[in-house]
């Protein structure tokens, strides 16, 4: 226990990270948004001439594709005055902490990255704004054949591999924010797990924005072939800058026929990131997918975890806490497409609405015709604490198979005076008594995560209830 | 000496009603007090107003710990001076461990920032034992703390927390209502060992049956927010006989 102590962030992102450095980048493109931009972030990468190609298809689609009009807080982004790359001054990713600027070293120091790293991660990839930096895998992943590499050196390692999934899974074609990640993507991680390899020890890819006005792009792609397990953690943070910046990352997520991959994601920005996160999965015969998503900071996040329940008896759980706290907004909802018979699916959201907190639900379950009897159960909890918070559920469903079951559970909950009351007796204060309500309220999915994380998580639970100035 | 608990001409509003209006009452360590009258003297009112509920406004009198007045403290301050209230209808808490609670409420006792990671490990020995002697088993430590418990178990986890977080004052308002014979036996004898311990014990019941098990110090009688009788355990075997308003009259 006491060495888990250690691990635990005792404040919030920003107190932790306070405001950002200055560090200095080797290579920035900021402006508009044309066909040289690409070229020359293609060029920079030294990619092969398929990327530059997709890329450049993307940016097309891009061009074309409508600005989605349910969308909040776009008409703030000016994609114009953005730095769409921003390469640090790291040449290569370094295998040691030791090899990073002091500047950004201290960044994931301060978030307890490295002890994490050695207490349970079997591969850890690091990404500081355009450009993973840090990059380590343990030598038994290596041995059991798993590749896990930053994307550009996957895509000119093992193109042939990277090309059959890379935006396969999530087509730029789908909205304008996906062709706009896709034609600028730049880091992430590729994990490929060969046929039979069970990795029970988690990787893990950490992004970090440092700037303000900043774009990022990165990309993660997880390939785990037939019968092979891996669980796939992704964190992100971001110290506090004046203005905004912008994130739309994308995960791609192949599980072949009876693999496990479980995704977990603890989104932590900083109240000056918005955030996109496109995230999609294809599960083939017997193949699991697990989402797993804590979403805590951002001044506004965007995030739909869908898994394409693909192959007969493919099953898929997507479990999303969001936290709105403030003036900001959560705008999530899993998806699940059910294409095969016998396929499962299950969908837990939890949001908690707090200081004029909104959270959104806006998730899909959608059973084709002969995906004879599919079954998915979706329920939404939303705990609102305060009369000037909103909770919104938009399930939807679209169910074409008459033998399919599909279930909508939906609860609103408000902590009672009476509950407050019983626990400040006990020796709470309101606050405390809140942060114990909530955390109960979470209790249930906390068990679905690794000890630490759960531990991080609750952590700055606390610390978020800990400064609510008095609740109702 | 200044006593543990005085309560001194205590008028209380309820929601813009009046409730209580002028209680006297002092409690001693190692002390049983027993609280008894009818449904709605404002028994519960009283408990609560000790305990500082929101919206138990004291318009009058005082409540006096060890001669300090409580009446502007927090409820957690009150819980901390050594207050605790072992309540007649707990509300259920979904999510909340009973051993979470414990481990924060311990913590809090002993100063200890982080709410969710015991700084005694004891405690849950401690809180296991607790419930043995109330008569839950262990799993109760886990469970949901009174989601889905029944009335009997309720007041057990009232009763077993009070063991376990050592206050000075022990309020239990109707512990033994809804508890079964063996129930009763049980509660009698907690409260006789926290008697033992020096606590003083506020026991506010409405049946001669728990009295006869652990004999209070002095029984007070509420009717309508008025101390209307006050006597030793005979009183209580009188108003078991007589009912409340002969008692009152006489
Ligand atoms: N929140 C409230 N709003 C209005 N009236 C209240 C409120 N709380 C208590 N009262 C009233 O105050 C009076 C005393 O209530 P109290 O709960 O103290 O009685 P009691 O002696 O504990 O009764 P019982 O034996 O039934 O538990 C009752 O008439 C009750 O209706
Ligand atoms: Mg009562």
């Amino acid at each position: 226990m006491e060495s888990a102590r250690s691990l635990l962030p005792e404040r919030l992102p920003e107190e932790i990270l306070g405001y950002a450095s200055p560090t200095r980048a080797k290579i920035e493109f900021r402006g508009r948004i044309s066909r040289s931009l690409i070229e020359e972030i293609s060029r920079v990468k030294k990619e092969p001439d398929w990327m530059r190609r997709l890329r450049l298809r993307a940016l097309e689609l891009f061009e074309k594709l409508p600005t989605p009009n349910w969308v909040l807080g776009v008409e703030e982004i000016d994609l114009d005055e953005l730095a769409h790359y921003v390469k640090p001054e790291v040449d290569q990713p370094v295998e040691s902490w030791e090899e990073l600027p002091k500047e950004i070293r201290e960044y994931y120091e301060k978030l307890g990255i490295p002890e994490l790293e050695a207490k349970l991660l079997s591969g850890l990839s690091v990404q500081f704004e355009s450009e993973t930096v840090y990059h380590k895998v343990k030598e038994f992943l290596e041995r059991k054949g798993v590749i896990m590499l930053p994307m550009e050196e996957a895509v000119r390692r093992y193109p042939d591999l990277v090309k059959k999934y890379f935006t396969r899974v999530f087509p730029p074609s789908d909205h304008k924010f996906a062709a706009l990640h896709v034609a600028l993507w730049s880091g992430g991680a590729f994990v490929y797990v060969p046929k039979g390899v069970k990795i029970y020890e988690p990787v893990e890819a950490f992004f970090l924005i440092g700037r303000s006005l900043e774009a990022q792009f990165e990309h993660t792609l997880v390939v785990a072939d037939e019968g092979s397990y891996i669980h796939f953690i992704e964190g992100c943070s971001a110290p506090m800058f004046k203005g905004y910046s912008f994130h739309d990352g994308m995960v791609e997520i192949y599980a072949h026929k009876n693999s496990v991959v479980k995704f977990t994601t603890i989104q932590n920005w900083s109240r000056n990131v918005i955030n996109f996160n496109n995230k999609r999965g294809i599960a083939e015969e017997g193949a699991r997918i697990d989402w797993i998503e804590g979403s805590i900071g951002s001044k506004i996040t965007y995030t739909y975890p869908s898994t394409i329940l693909r192959g007969r008896g493919a099953s898929s759980s997507s479990i999303v806490v969001q936290l709105a706290k403030g003036p900001y907004i959560k705008d999530s909802g899993s998806k699940m497409i059910h294409l095969a018979p016998d396929t499962r699916s299950r969908i837990v959201n939890k949001s908690i609405s707090v200081d004029g907190g909104v959270n959104i639900y806006r998730g899909l379950v959608r059973v084709v015709r002969g995906a004879k009897r599919a079954r998915s159960h979706v329920e939404c909890q939303s705990l609102i604490l305060d009369d000037r918070s909103i909770a919104y559920t938009y399930p939807h469903n679209q169910v074409d198979e008459p033998t399919a079951q599909v279930t909508h559970e939906a609860t609103t909950g408000r902590i009672g005076e009476d509950q407050l009351f019983y626990l400040q007796q006990r020796g709470l204060t309101e606050q405390e008594a809140t942060s114990l309500l909530v955390m109960g309220f979470l209790e249930d999915v906390m068990a679905d995560l690794p000890f630490e994380y759960a531990s991080v998580l609750r952590r700055v639970i606390e610390i978020e209830f800990a400064r609510l100035g008095g609740v109702g | 000496m200044p006593e543990l608990l005085e309560i001194r001409d205590l008028h209380v509003d309820v929601e813009g009603k009046r409730v209580l209006k002028g209680v006297n009452l002092t409690l001693r360590p190692g002390e049983v007090h027993a609280v008894m009258g009818p449904n709605g003297s404002g028994k519960s009112t009283l408990a609560y107003t000790i305990a500082g509920r929101p919206g138990y406004e004291v318009v009058e009198g005082d409540i006096l710990v060890e001669g300090e007045s409580i009446v502007d403290l927090e409820p957690e301050e009150r819980a901390l001076k050594g207050i605790f209230l072992g309540f007649q209808e707990p509300p259920p808490l979904p999510g909340v461990r009973l051993s979470s609670l414990v481990v924060a409420a311990v913590n809090k006792r002993m100063g200890v920032e982080s709410l969710s990671r015991a700084a005694d490990p004891r405690i849950f020995r401690k809180l296991v034992e607790a419930l043995q002697k109330v008569g839950l088993g262990p799993e109760y430590a886990q469970r949901e703390l009174h989601v889905g418990f029944s009335g009997g178990e309720k007041k057990r986890a009232e009763v077993a927390q009070a063991l376990v977080l050592d206050p000075k004052i022990v309020i239990l308002d109707e512990p033994d209502s809804g508890l079964d014979i063996d129930g009763v036996r049980i509660v009698a004898s907690i409260i006789k060992e926290l008697r033992d311990s020096g606590k003083g014990i506020l026991l506010i019941t409405h049946y001669a049956r728990l009295l006869q098990y652990v004999k209070p110090d002095s029984v007070t009688v509420l009717l309508d927010g008025r101390v209307a009788a006050r006597g030793g355990p005979e009183l209580a075997e009188e108003i078991e006989k007589k009912g409340y308003t002969a008692v009152a009259r006489a």
